[in-house]
């Protein structure tokens, strides 16, 4: 298999379309006989992520790249940035506005998540520039 | 358990048409919270939700759940139903209060599943 490479756009205006592009992946990942248990996880990580971008960047991109042996995937959005990445990072906490609440989201588990249900997660912001965030999902993991 | 089964012992509605309602199911959760559901589901089958957007579908795709069921007799539009239509989904809404609903089906056997 030779690596396949995508990209996704996630528009900030529109919620309802957040899921889109996790659900391309997860579609095309069953398609090419990855394991379930990777499939899963990686349409999860990248939901919550798309789902972060929809919300607080107003929107951002996704690439992906895949091999046999792992998912990677990039996100990265010019939104207002985390100033607190490691409370960010623990569960619970949540910026989201009652409005996002009432969508069924913002309950501080989004990049917790993210993180649980990869191999590998990176997150870097600058408050003012936006947020990239690198993750992993190992095939045989 | 048989999701024709949860929509006779709910007195659901059947909202899509053409899904396959032998399905077996043994495991549910219940929330409006979707962001719960991504954190704290584990191969559950069938959805128990009062919130009504499109990404109740998107989650319980995420976490390849095979039904989902509309409690307090909200009904999702027609942009949902074919997100969930697509998935191969069942949409069932019934119109007992999510305790309620809960309460029976684990009455009937099936149960919340390991986290």
């Amino acid at each position: 298999m030779e690596t396949i490479r995508l990209q996704y756009t996630v528009p900030g205006d529109d919620f309802t379309r957040a899921g889109e592009a996790s659900a391309d992946l997860k579609s095309r990942l069953k398609a090419l006989g990855f394991p379930p248990a990777a499939v899963r996880r990686t349409a999860i990580a990248l939901y919550e992520g798309e789902i972060n971008l929809a919300i607080h960047a107003g929107g951002g991109t996704i690439t992906v790249e895949i091999t046999p042996e792992k998912i990677a995937m990039a996100l990265d959005d010019e939104g207002p940035g985390i100033p607190d990445i490691a409370l960010a990072m623990s569960e619970g906490y949540s910026t989201a506005p009652d409005e996002v609440r009432s969508l069924g989201f913002g309950a501080g588990m989004g990049l917790p998540n993210m993180k649980k249900y990869t191999d590998l997660f990176e997150i870097a912001s600058t408050v003012g520039e936006g947020t990239h965030i690198k993750m992993t999902v190992n095939s045989d993991g | 358990m048989k999701i024709r089964d949860i929509l006779s012992i709910l007195d659901a509605e059947l909202l899509t048409q053409d899904a396959d309602l032998d399905r077996e199911v043994h495991t549910a959760c219940g929330s409006d919270m979707m962001s719960d559901v991504l954190a704290f589901v584990k191969d559950q089958s069938v959805l128990l939700t009062g919130l009504n957007n499109p990404q109740v579908v998107r989650t319980a795709d995420m976490m390849d759940m095979v039904c989902i069921v509309f409690v307090r007799g909200k009904k999702p539009d027609d942009a949902i139903l074919a997100l969930a239509r697509q998935r191969e989904m069942a949409v069932l809404c019934t119109g007992h209060t999510m305790f309620t609903a809960c309460g029976l089906l684990y009455s009937h056997g099936l149960r919340g599943g390991v986290h």
